[in-house]
């Protein structure tokens, strides 16, 4: 190679880092950041794509959405490094709130769980509305079953129902991904195998699974989600004042509202509970 | 899947507005930490290949040995240090491009000292002699022998690019893969293939490959005859 291309290589390459770096020093420059860990559920089914623009745009404030399972969640809010969480584990949100993490927990809104399986469905469980028996079923002919794994509220009800239907599962037909809904879903759905999953995660995936719902409508598949800001008091530098914020948009009959309408693939994914 | 792949390849002909910012997120982000690294990987390179002193066997063993690091026992590390309870919890990095830089600097850095070192190692050992016979000596010096070996140490640097441009750990730890903030091409696939959106996941794939392709056409090619 000659020697001019060669220095043609290399001022270009200078130029080039130099004008990036510069570029990503120029960017740094923050609007106010809120940090909100919340479920692969809600991310997954694309709700928070059309609700938090909404909030952004009229307050100014940038929410930086990080999405984990339910138990990584409470563990980022007990740590204090998110600032409000939005998670579906009722149980463990009331003690997140009693231990002081939390302040000004907040019912949001609800779906359902529901059990998938392959049409064929081998265990025999459709239109069961016993979702234990169900899960009884799976066990005994030992098929297929796909668990979210990740300490997730769908795989913390998950591990309800098996203890209610007096099982510990165990064995090769027993899969544990620890992955997220959305990709559990695919891999039901290639190893044509059952699952659990909410029902908003699912619609919104219709159109890429051959799954189908097998069981639902126990009054045990109830899912509901709360919001709960991180207390301020546990750790130094919470951004308490927009998490509140962000509390009284999604309480409010326009966030609500936007929660009501949502649909996906023509069906509504999550039933507001503060306005009917 | 050959449908897939079309829309994929449209996605990025028509300049997709969240393909294009995702790719550039990747580029700053990685351009940034591997000037850093370099930054901080040059005076060391030349610190060992000048002056002999003990110890300096095994500094080299030391950066070999971290050059093949798993990226999300760096993102690990990093994470401990950067949560809210820990030593530089208060700063408030975690889940910030801050964050991602940290651990992608840690990750080019001993890649690119080493190369920098041994670059710098194979020059005419007569050259730091001559420049004090001439007078040269202080920055000017070291500058020279900088640029006598200028396309070695150059390609040192693009090693070092390549391996934080491609990295899933560090950006999906520390990042916390945020949508239009901190979310880079390697988190996108892997986010969207589990979502089953294998189109922006293939699109993203492509860039990443361009890019690679780019950078080792650049080190095989531009700079072999170094």
């Amino acid at each position: 190679m000659s020697q001019s291309c060669k220095n043609f290589i290399l001022a270009a390459a200078v130029f080039f880092l130099s004008q990036s770096f510069l570029f990503s020093v120029g960017t740094t420059e923050n609007p106010r950041h809120l940090k909100l860990a919340t479920t692969t559920s809600t991310e997954n089914s694309g709700l928070l794509d059309v609700l938090l623009p909404v909030f952004e745009k009229e307050t100014g404030i940038k929410v930086d959405v990080i999405a984990v399972g339910t138990g990584k969640a409470l563990a980022l809010g007990e740590n204090g490094d998110v600032d409000i969480i939005m998670v579906h584990a009722r149980a463990r949100e009331d003690t997140f709130v009693e231990q002081g993490f939390g302040v000004d927990r907040h019912d949001l809104m609800h779906n359902d769980f529901v059990i998938l399986g392959p049409e064929n469905d081998p265990a025999e469980i459709k239109g069961l509305g016993n979702a234990a028996e169900a899960f009884k079923r799976i066990s005994s002919s030992k098929s297929s079953f796909i668990s979210r794994a990740d300490d997730s509220g769908t795989n913390i009800k998950e591990k309800c129902l098996w203890q209610e239907a007096g099982i510990s599962p165990s064995g090769t037909w027993y899969k544990e991904a620890g992955q997220g809904m959305g990709a559990v879903i695919i891999m039901a759905n290639d190893m044509e195998a059952y699952t659990l999953s909410d029902r908003g995660t699912y619609l919104s995936m219709r159109d890429k699974t051959d799954l189908v719902i097998l069981s639902e409508g126990d009054r045990r598949l109830f899912n509901p989600y709360g919001i709960i800001a991180v207390n301020p008091e546990k750790h130094d530098g919470i951004n308490f004042e927009d998490a509140e914020k962000l509390i009284n948009f999604l309480t409010s009959k326009e966030g609500q509202r936007i929660i009501k309408n949502y649909k996906k693939n023509g069906q509504q994914l999550f039933y507001p509970d503060v306005i009917e | 899947m050959g449908g897939v792949f079309i829309r994929a390849v449209e996605l990025i002909l028509k300049g997709n507005r969240e393909v294009l910012f995702i790719a550039s997120t990747s580029l700053r982000f990685a351009l940034t930490s591997t000037v850093l690294a370099t930054v901080c990987a040059l005076p060391l390179g030349l610190f060992l290949s000048l002056s002999p002193f003990k110890g300096k066997k095994l500094i080299i063993v030391l950066m070999n040995s971290l050059m093949a690091l798993p990226t999300v026992v760096i993102g690990l590390l990093v994470y401990s240090f950067i949560s809210k309870n820990a030593p530089f919890g208060n700063l408030g990095l975690l889940f910030s491009p801050g964050a991602i830089i940290i651990g992608q600097l840690l990750l080019a850095f001993p890649i690119i000292a080493s190369l920098i070192y041994s670059a710098l190692s194979n020059r005419d050992p007569s050259l730091p002699e001559t420049l004090d016979t001439l007078g040269i000596w202080g920055i000017r010096k070291y500058f020279i022998i900088i640029m006598e070996a200028k396309t070695a140490v150059l390609s040192a640097l693009l090693s070092g690019f390549g391996r934080v441009i491609g990295e899933v750990g560090v950006s999906m730890m520390l990042g916390g893969n945020i949508r239009w903030y901190t979310r880079t091409i390697t988190t996108t696939i892997a986010l969207e293939t589990s979502k089953g959106n294998f189109e922006l996941a293939l699109a993203l794939g492509i860039i990443l490959i361009v890019i690679s392709l780019s950078i080792n056409f650049l080190l095989h090619v531009g700079f072999r005859d170094a």
